[in-house]
């Protein structure tokens, strides 16, 4: 098998009908978006609005068979879908949107995997430390015959060394996913903040941020279902698994950095340390939340702590909080939680950290 | 021969023209640096706000020096400071590429910052205003590892045909050339040519005139454009100064040099006195004019054996050539031949101004 999807349709044909002019139709094609049953899957599907709605309290709710994603039983299956973020549809163009909605049953009550409702209580007890985060997404990505993409078939590449931030076609494999999921990022208004190829072949990053509050679940959310889209295009297949390789190759990573108001100010280190000191005392509680199968990633090789053992340094990459230098130059600044794995849920890692730094006293 | 991993680039370029409202005044900024083994070129992006107006507004930034050799875990962090910004040919619109040098947390250049020392050098001799033409020679490999356009498993016609030929069966890969070559012209690097090579699958290009340490700066982003544009064409570029042994010629990157005076009335006086500087400081300048160039400097294949310092008017087996026109006109500059494809532009003029002006 090939290491690209052969199902792959004759794109040109497509964009004749994408660039169709409706001219004075104002109808726009709305992307409803919304996690699955898993907790990890991401879901879609479109409808038709007669015009774009100028906020987004003016998108419609709406519903989809829960049934047949693992969130309702049959005879009672619908689930309701409330718009909670717009972005501008990078594969669509025009006018229309992707909506980045949460789920509810039809009593209103959040579901189980509504993870969202249960941040935005939490986001709003500390709003006024205006919680800011920077998460950096590793992914590998896949050949459609399920081998990294880039690796010999049936084979290994040569070790770990050459690969991060590296050029050159022995080097670098899917370089074009990655620019192609930036610019629509850029375009969809999603806040990415940056790219480099990671250390093992065929791994990547990017970052989102820095965002406020629930937001940064909300751009995360977006930018997965972007980067599994423009994979659907070229494809090949994103993984978000934080181990997909047994042996000497890293895993993959969400590093969150994360900041209040106090910590950015003049003498914030002190804040900085308190926080990072709480979050020593519930480590168990926070790696709960951190990602399934993290327990294959933090080992304590591959610029990881064990999962068992906190620890927090300067410029320190074997440690679970890293203090950037600089926020040790200038007294203030924020810190890196090296702790989650790149399967985290945003909104659930962005609001532990928040419940315990700033809702928590530490006793 | 071409890598089988490579993406249908149509789809990429129908998101990178996704045009962004006015009011986004965001750009992407590829930040550049050489890595630990000093020959290895590594990137990463950032997006900023808006096109900063100078060098200077360019945010410092970092990477983890533990994966590049060039620091360790516990105390990983390696800043970058912007030191030249040319224009992105890959994302186009305002985006750029900005070539950095490389710190310590403390502020020191790491051992293999070799632009910081360089700038020392050449900010003593800024009057003679020196400036360097670079002839940078690299050879085109297959995915395979194989000289692109070598058959299969073997070799082709003995040299002959190749320099400067065209035809499908002596220039091969030409449009990774062509496709450096105006991406360098986009990107505002001062490349001033390019030709086919003696070996087939090599080639040349040149990038000059420039003065003092910009050379340096060209030189390298030149370099990151070929590793990019040929990882979009899915082969690797080489430069190994002795890629192929046998009757099979090397790649160097002759350099060419002149001060103010060497330029003006009767600036051959200069030149000769510079070679007569450079002659007794041969094996310094080796030391420093790339490794394994003694696969290369034998004596044969257009090159002086490298335990040897000849200089000649319009000798190619010289270690120092002077162009004929420089011996008519009595002024001008000189090529020093000795210098390997791999060398660091910024050691190598340095070195040269070090000896040449500060001796």
């Amino acid at each position: 098998m090939s290491a690209l999807s052969p199902f792959l349709l004759d794109r040109s044909v497509t964009d004749k009908f994408l660039s169709l002019d409706l001219k004075d139709d104002p109808r726009i094609q709305a992307e409803y978006i919304w996690i699955g049953g898993s907790g990890e899957d991401i879901r879609s599907k479109t409808r038709t609005l007669d015009a774009l709605p100028s906020k987004i309290e003016d998108y419609p709710e709406w519903n989809y068979d829960g049934s047949s994603t693992g969130q309702a039983p049959g005879h009672n299956s619908e689930v309701i879908m409330v718009a909670r973020a717009v972005f501008r549809d990078p594969f669509r163009g025009g006018n229309n949107v992707l909506v980045m909605t949460d789920t509810y049953d039809n009593r209103g009550k959040a579901l189980p995997t509504n993870t969202r409702a249960p941040a935005v209580k939490i986001f709003d007890q500390a709003k006024d430390e205006k919680p800011w985060f920077g998460i950096e997404q590793e992914y590998t990505i896949f050949g459609f015959d399920g081998h990294p993409y880039g690796w010999p078939k049936g084979g290994f590449p040569a070790p770990q060394g050459p690969y991060y931030c590296g050029v050159g076609a022995d080097r670098a494999f899917g370089r074009d996913l990655v620019e192609a999921h930036y610019k629509a990022c850029l375009y969809a208004g999603v806040k990415i903040s940056g790219i480099n190829a990671e250390v093992m072949p065929g791994q990547w990053e990017y970052q989102v941020g820095p965002c406020e509050g629930v937001s940064i679940g909300d751009h995360m959310w977006i930018s997965r279902y972007i980067m599994h889209r423009v994979a659907e295009m070229f494809g090949v297949v994103v993984s978000f698994h934080p181990k997909p390789i047994q042996g000497d190759w890293n895993g993959a990573g969400c590093h969150t950095n994360f900041s209040t108001q106090a910590m950015r100010e003049e003498g914030g280190m002190k804040a900085i340390i308190i926080a990072v000191e709480k979050l020593g005392k519930k480590h168990k509680e926070h790696i709960d939340v951190y990602g399934k199968h993290n327990e294959l990633r933090l080992t304590g090789k591959h610029e990881t702590a064990p999962i068992s053992s906190f620890r927090y340094g300067v410029a320190d990459r074997g440690a679970s909080i890293r203090i950037p230098t600089q926020a040790e130059k200038d007294g203030k600044g924020y810190f890196e939680d090296r702790r989650p794995a790149s399967n985290i849920d945003p909104y659930v890692v962005a609001s532990k950290i928040v419940d315990t730094v700033c809702l928590w006293d530490g006793k | 021969m071409t890598s089988p991993f490579l993406l249908d680039h149509s789809i990429t370029k129908r998101f990178l023209s996704l045009p962004l409202p006015a009011s986004d005044t965001r750009i992407q900024a590829e930040y550049i640096w050489i890595g630990g083994s000093g020959e290895d070129l590594r990137s990463k992006t950032k997006t900023l706000d808006s096109l900063p107006s100078s060098v200077g507004e360019y945010p410092e930034w970092n990477y983890d020096g533990s994966s590049t050799a060039q620091a360790p875990g516990h105390n990983s962090e390696v800043i970058i400071i912007p030191r030249a910004v040319f224009r992105d040919p890959f994302r186009g619109g305002d985006n750029v590429l900005v070539m950095t040098d490389t710190y310590d947390n403390k502020g020191v250049p790491l051992p293999t910052n070799t632009r910081h020392p360089a700038n020392v050098i050449f900010d003593k001799v800024l009057d003679h205003k020196p400036w360097f033409g670079l002839e940078q020679e690299y050879t085109i490999f297959g995915f395979d590892a194989h000289p692109y356009g070598w058959p299969k498993g073997g070799f082709p016609a003995p040299q002959g045909p190749y320099y400067c030929g065209v035809g499908a069966d002596r220039a091969f890969g030409r449009d990774i050339v062509e496709a450096h070559y105006k991406a360098c012209l986009y990107a505002g690097v001062n490349i001033s040519g390019i030709n086919a090579e003696v070996m087939p699958g090599q080639w040349e290009y040149q990038v000059g005139p420039c003065e003092g340490i910009s050379i340096g700066d060209h030189m390298w982003v030149s370099r990151y454009i070929m590793h990019r544009i040929a990882e979009m064409f899915g082969v690797v570029v080489s430069f190994h100064p002795k890629p192929i042994q046998g009757d099979w010629n090397g790649a160097g990157c002759h350099t060419n040099f002149s001060t103010k005076e060497m330029r003006e009335e009767g600036g051959i006086q200069a030149i000769y006195a510079a070679i007569d500087k450079l002659s007794k400081k041969h094996q310094e300048h080796i030391n420093v004019y790339g490794k394994h160039n003694e696969l290369r400097l034998t004596g044969k294949h257009e090159t002086a054996p490298i335990t040897e310092f000849r200089a000649g008017v319009a000798d190619r087996g010289a270690s120092i050539r002077i162009p004929s026109q420089a011996a008519r006109e009595g002024k001008g500059y000189f090529e020093d031949r000795r210098p390997a494809s791999n060398v660091d532009p910024y050691v190598v003029a340095a070195k040269l101004v070090e000896t040449i002006c500060l001796c």
